[in-house]
């Protein structure tokens, strides 16, 4: 079953074309490597996918809804990882995971089992996350992910400031939620260790997609 | 849904952006530490340069007092918009799927309770230090919380208005003061009765600014979703 679908997608940012005409296709349980130079457009693909951005042309479909006008449908089922950790610097790594997880209507109770999951040590769950390495706040970013179980993952350069432990863990979590049916798109400048995690690389440039390479 | 079940999640949500914020805010100290102080110092201030015409004082007790709650209303605004701005934290409340209305009362909710903090210990300053008398506590409680609620919402509104511009700290106060100038009117005339120094009908204020609160209400819960994914 195809997660994403886009046709000829054009993403305007004032008049800068950061995607100028993307064909993408990933499927359930498929876990897509997005490469690419600085620039190529890739972050500004994964938040078209997670209904952040709107579509200026072309037509796509994310888990069936449309990203024209059903983007607030998208939002609700897919999980992204960008650049910044989307935390809030003042709360624990705990009290962000509790209130992603009260806003997003899900569990609250799966809070501590993600942290558990994501290798964050017990006494660092109750500081707050402006206090912790840039490695261990990307693993809290993770576990939000994590708590909610989406359909769709979108990490974007997704070992980036990990130790050697914390890419495995990151690993172990991505094969797990692709092997329980949920598509992954990964974002990366390098096809380093996002690479082994790949079933399949697309190499972008200037807002396009290039041909694709099996890993 | 029924709408019973829309209102308790809508409620729902505004409480935990309210406390998230609220809590944030009690972390950082930003209210306590910087909007509080301030807002006594301004008091203090107006006390000091005015202080040789005890009745002039008097007279100005209420435009004094608003100014001041203006200026603070611009720090908490300011900082509550920062609290979104920092690494990315906006994001959250967009994929959430939470309604934007419920995340916008949320954010203006949080800004209410701290002006409400700032007034509460304002008047009995004035009090004290102005020798001000209030003759009807009534319509003083009154228009604080009309004037609060128009000054959070219309400040919430314009705060997300200004988020992703680069300059944002600057705009906010050149777009605010002269938005929230109908509170500052009606504000001052309705503490002016409150407070017995000019003779007029400061419920027709009170009416006034909760007009102002609710345009600025409905208008917030409306275009705050499209403000959050524009900037």
């Amino acid at each position: 079953m195809t997660a994403v679908r886009l046709r000829d997608a054009v993403v305007l940012l004032g008049s800068f074309p950061a995607l100028a005409g993307v064909d993408l296709e990933v499927e359930r349980g498929e876990v897509v490597l997005v490469r690419g130079p600085n620039g190529a457009g890739k972050s500004t693909l994964l938040h078209l996918c997670a209904g952040l951005l709107r579509l200026s042309e072309g037509h796509g479909d994310v888990l069936g809804c449309d990203l024209g006008d059903d983007r607030a449908a998208v939002r609700r089922r897919v999980g992204l990882l960008g650049h910044d950790t989307a935390l809030y610097g003042e709360l624990t790594a705990a009290e962000n995971l509790q209130v992603w997880a009260r806003a997003s209507r899900v569990d609250e109770a799966d809070v501590p089992g993600a942290l558990e999951r994501l290798g964050l040590p017990t006494r660092l769950r109750d500081v707050p996350t402006d206090r912790l390495s840039a490695g261990q706040r990307r693993r809290v970013a993770l576990a939000a992910i994590v708590v909610r179980r989406p359909e769709l993952w979108l990490l974007d350069e997704p070992h980036a400031g990990l130790d050697s432990e914390g890419r495995e863990i990151v690993d172990g979590v991505v094969s797990a939620a692709a092997a329980a049916g949920a598509a992954v798109v990964l974002a990366s400048h390098e096809t380093g260790p996002a690479g082994d995690l790949a079933t399949r690389t697309v190499t972008m440039a200037g807002g396009t997609l290039a041909e694709g390479l099996e890993p | 849904m029924t709408a019973w079940r829309g209102l308790s999640l809508f409620a729902g949500d505004a409480v935990l952006v309210a406390s998230k914020d609220l809590r944030i805010e009690w972390r950082a100290r930003t209210a306590l530490g910087q909007v509080l102080p301030f807002a006594v110092l301004v008091l203090v201030l107006f006390g000091f340069a005015l202080d040789a015409n005890r009745p002039t004082l008097r007279l100005a007790t209420p435009g004094l007092l608003w100014m001041t709650v203006l200026f603070a209303t611009v720090v908490a605004v300011q900082r509550s918009v920062a609290v979104e701005s920092t690494d990315g934290a906006r994001r959250m409340l967009l994929l959430s799927g939470m309604a934007p209305a419920a995340a916008f009362a949320g954010k203006a909710a949080a800004v209410a309770v701290q002006l409400l903090i700032v007034e509460v210990l304002l008047v009995p300053g004035v009090v004290l230090l102005y020798d001000a008398e209030i003759e009807s506590l009534p319509l003083v409680v009154a228009t604080c919380v009309a004037a609060t609620v128009g000054l959070a919402t219309a400040g919430s509104l314009l705060g997300a208005v200004v988020a992703g511009v680069r300059a944002h700290q600057t705009v906010l106060p050149i777009l605010l003061l002269p938005v929230s100038a109908p509170v500052l009117i009606a504000a001052t005339r309705a503490f002016a009765d409150g407070f017995g120094t000019v003779a007029v009908d400061g419920w027709s204020w009170v009416g006034l600014l909760a007009g102002f609160a609710a345009v600025n209400a409905v208008l917030g819960a409306v275009v705050y979703g499209l403000l959050l994914e524009d900037t």
